[in-house]
């Protein structure tokens, strides 16, 4: 982060309406995703439109890259502030097709200094067959496709995406996120994304903002975030987990596995499509994290990582117990019964093995991200 | 039978195309406000833009005698500016249209505006498309079914005003002696042929423009989201 604001966005913004009041204040580098991440109704979407400056309502300042967008009675409009913006409902214009409603962005941005093409759009997201269509008669998957490569050809300073994903199914979800996760890196655009989805989160933010009744909860890098205990765990809403970067140490084609590097202990994976020493980001679900004190040795579990425990969190109202533990500097997650923990008389310094039952992580990599 | 005489006709249909063209010039962004204020007088406004409906015409064509004659400062004003009163005169028509046709405008634009809401409003901004650009690029064709019934709405009801008419306008062939004016006539003097024909052209015209709107509406339901 620069001191001279140069290359940040800060803002400092508060709204309020009815029984709602949102408070925030932030400085983030303009670079990769940030995540805005928190239950629904707590202002995440609200702070979005603000940035955009399609709430008029709200008090306080903007500024990007040393520009201000708002601050007392100035308030730059919507469209001179040089922002895209993808809806979670498209909202593709429906007398256009697929074509005039990409075209409709470029138009208007032709005069920006950018790189980015309409060729180059259609492209990255796969839009060549979809150009001559009308955009009622798109899937849903489809047409957020269109909607993102809308938004790209707006050549943004900064990209907006309010729950892009939020109303597709699990499978489309999968179609669309791949194409999220090249944007920063093709495109050279830095996003804010608002979900209330956090495996969305581990998969593709940088760093993250925790939002709760209009108030920041916390702010940092996405694996430091995830890796706390105090967060508003426990419930549906964030499930417990820790993300963690890897990377690719080869590849076994017989038994169709991957082996990663994790702070010099191994990690298999069914096999992925990226390069020998790239990385990779990794989510493990503190539910899939088992604790032996001594390494099980008849298992099937490919995936038995030796930690120390940093911290035990459990509460008597609850059955189970949330245990930090340390791997080379990065934190993993783990959650077993009380009972467990008061057997296995564990506590913090002890040396342990965690059985890691099932890893999720993105592809074809962070570090190494490629046009298909 | 002699045939009617067809000058009513194309005063009817002159008056009736200038009035809804200003109508549509002024009736947009008085539709759009309306749609999108938030504003608490905005309740007023939209009682003012209906009052020409219930009210009785005569009590429009008073009003509107009381401000346009040349006593009166706006009617004062016109003449002498032009040395014609807006009274009697094909000019004072038009104004007089102009208001007792509003609402056929406004109220249709209203609706249209309203249901099309403000997210595609919104999407064409975050896309660089300054305000006067989104409403002429993306609103107005959405909004094109609601443009149609407006125009179509406030054309027929024009042809078919009288009481503001014979109360401002009078009955002076080539200035304001209009169809429905004509007609009157021809019953007052018992020339009923005359009559016939001209009542019977217009309830044709009124239904078929009528069945044009409703078609119109059921054919072409415009595409949202």
């Amino acid at each position: 982060m620069s001191v001279d604001g140069m290359s940040e966005l800060s803002f400092d913004l508060s709204i309020a309406f009815g029984d709602f009041s949102l408070a925030v204040a932030e400085r983030l580098p303009l670079q990769g995703i940030t995540a805005l991440f928190g239950p629904s109704g707590c202002g995440k979407s609200t702070l979005l439109r603000i940035l955009a400056g399609l709430e008029r309502r709200a008090v306080g300042h903007i500024m990007l890259a040393g520009e201000t967008w708002q601050d007392g009675e100035i308030s730059i409009p919507t469209y001179r502030r040089g922002i895209g913006y993808v809806f979670q409902d498209a909202r593709l214009f429906p007398h256009l097709d697929v074509a005039s409603n990409l075209r409709y962005a470029e138009k208007r941005s032709q005069g920006m200094s950018s790189a980015i093409h309409f060729d180059q759009v259609v492209v990255a997201l796969d839009l060549g067959d979809l150009l001559r269509r009308s955009a009622p008669s798109l899937s849903g998957g489809e047409r957020q496709r269109v909607a993102i490569g809308r938004t790209l050809l707006t050549r943004p300073r900064l990209l907006l995406m309010d729950e892009p994903l939020a109303s597709l199914d699990f499978k489309r979800k999968g179609e669309i996120l791949p194409y999220i996760e090249r944007l920063p890196d093709a495109f050279g655009v830095p996003i804010i994304y608002v979900t209330h989805d956090i495996e969305e989160v581990a998969r593709l933010a940088d760093r993250m903002i925790v939002l709760q009744n209009g108030r920041v909860v916390v702010t940092g890098d996405v694996e430091s975030v995830l890796a706390r205990l105090d967060l508003p765990g426990g419930n549906e809403q964030f499930e417990a987990g820790a993300a963690l970067t890897a990377h690719v140490l080869r590849h076994d084609p017989h038994y169709r596995l991957s082996q990663l590097d994790l702070h010099g202990q191994t990690i298999m994976v069914p096999q992925i499509d990226a390069a020998i020493g790239s990385s990779l980001r990794l989510r493990i679900r503190a539910r899939d994290v088992a604790i032996a004190t001594e390494r099980p040795s008849a298992i099937s579990v490919r995936n038995i990582l030796s930690v120390h425990i940093l911290e035990i969190m459990a509460t008597l109202d609850s059955p189970h117990a949330d245990i930090l533990l340390d791997i080379g500097g990065s934190t993993l997650r783990a959650r077993i019964t009380r009972q467990s923990v008061d057997e296995l008389q564990l506590a913090p310094g002890h040396a342990v093995f965690a059985v890691v039952k099932s890893v999720s992580f993105n592809a074809p990599g962070f570090g190494a991200r490629q046009l298909p | 039978m002699t045939l009617p005489d067809l000058d009513p006709l194309w005063l009817t249909l002159r008056l009736a195309g200038l009035v809804t063209l200003i109508l549509l010039i002024v009736g947009t962004p008085l539709a759009w406000w309306l749609a999108t204020t938030r504003w608490r007088i905005k309740s007023v406004a939209e009682a003012i833009t209906a009052l020409p409906l219930v009210l009785p015409p005569t009590v429009l064509g008073f009003y509107f005698l009381v401000f346009l004659s040349p006593n009166s400062t706006l009617g004062g004003l016109w003449f002498s500016a032009t040395g014609t009163t807006l009274t009697f005169s094909f000019v004072g028509l038009v104004f007089c249209s102009v208001i007792y046709s509003l609402p056929f405008t406004v109220q249709p634009l209203q609706a249209t505006f309203e249901t099309l809401g403000r997210g595609f409003w919104e999407t064409a901004a975050t896309l660089r498309a300054s305000p006067l650009d989104a409403f002429l690029t993306v609103i107005s064709p959405l909004a094109a079914r609601g443009y149609l019934t407006a125009i179509v709405l406030t054309f027929a009801h024009t042809i078919g005003e009288f009481g503001v008419v014979l109360m401002v306008g009078g009955n002076i062939p080539g200035q304001t002696k209009v169809i429905s004016i004509a007609i009157y006539e021809h019953v007052e003097t018992i020339r009923y042929a005359e009559a016939h024909l001209l009542s019977a052209g217009l309830l044709a015209f009124s239904f078929l423009v009528l069945l044009f709107v409703y078609v119109m509406n059921r054919r072409f339901p415009i595409h949202v989201g």
